[in-house]
């Protein structure tokens, strides 16, 4: 089973790279920008048989850090 | 009675040698180096300390994946029993990714890698690794960091200072930390983070000796004058 685990900052928090990238489209000339965040994407190949409450473990345990992350898991379809 | 300290090297630490050096020279007795797929840490041990550098090449966040290794179970557990734990740098960031201290580091509010001599101000000069400084007392230590800027909520922000676990604050804005701290105490005072580096101002030749006293505070406190 293939899983897409997306993981973005909470809102409010500051997310310096994201505005980095949002000065750098500014200067390429793209304007309507209103703002940019930056996050991570984890692919992950897993057994059929792993269950919701395993992905969820991963995420809190490992790939998000939740005092400032949030995390969203999608399923992809075979 | 010897001070029995244990610096812990992750693949990528590289300011363990300095830790154990600076150790060393303030306790007159060598650290212990222990490595970060030991399961176990050596016994009787007074202090654990936990260097700067960029431990797993600082993949998924700073600090992350050397929080998992198996020697930090037993770094947890030693902190829980009450054995003192200094996190310098990426140490601090293990720590927080740890869980063993609140909130979190962030990437630099000014994008750029920081690394010179900052001020700072001695908040708690109570703790067992401040007593050797006076409130308010301001020193000159040196960061060297990307990612220093401390984030944690509004609620654990006003707790920290609540509780007197600010240990050490930034005279001027370097990182965009919250509150411009440097140094964060856990609850029960024995375990400290700080983002500068006090083993890198310890001997004349450094520059500086105002990291001295963070050593001999926890050495005074843990084996007597």
């Amino acid at each position: 089973m293939k899983v897409r685990i997306h993981v973005s900052l909470k809102p409010g928090v500051l997310d310096p790279q994201g505005r980095a990238i949002h000065h750098s489209l500014e200067g390429l000339g793209f304007s309507g920008v209103n703002d940019v965040r930056a996050g991570r994407l984890f692919e992950l190949d897993v057994a059929d048989s792993t269950t919701d409450e395993a992905l969820d473990d991963m995420c809190r345990k490992l790939l998000a850090n939740m005092v400032i992350e949030n995390y969203r898991i999608e399923k992809v379809a075979a | 009675m010897a001070f029995r300290s244990a610096v812990i090297t992750f693949p990528g630490s590289n300011c363990d040698r300095d830790m154990a050096d600076a150790l060393e020279k303030v306790s007159g007795t060598p650290a212990l180096r222990v490595w970060h797929g030991d399961h176990d840490l050596p016994e009787g041990l007074d202090f654990i300390a936990l260097p700067g550098g960029f431990s797993y090449g600082d993949y998924l966040r700073c600090g992350a994946i050397a929080s998992r290794s198996p020697v930090m179970q037993a770094v947890i557990a030693a902190a829980d029993k009450g054995v003192p734990v200094l996190g310098v740098c990426n140490g601090f960031q293990v720590l927080t990714e740890s869980g063993l201290l609140p909130g979190a580091l962030l990437r630099n509010s000014v994008i750029r890698f920081v690394c010179r001599d900052v001020r700072l101000k001695v908040e708690n000069a109570q703790s067992l690794f401040t007593s050797g400084y006076e409130a308010g007392q301001e020193i000159a230590i040196p960061v060297a960091h990307h990612d220093g800027n401390y984030f944690a909520d509004e609620e654990t922000l006003d707790r920290l200072e609540g509780e007197g676990r600010v240990a050490f604050r930034y005279m001027e804005d370097v990182n965009g930390s919250a509150r411009q701290i440097a140094g964060v105490l856990n609850a029960a005072g024995n375990v400290l983070g700080m983002m500068p580096h006090p083993e890198r101002a310890i001997e004349a030749t450094h520059g500086g000796t105002d990291g001295r006293a963070l050593f001999e505070s926890a050495i005074r406190g843990l084996v007597g004058a």
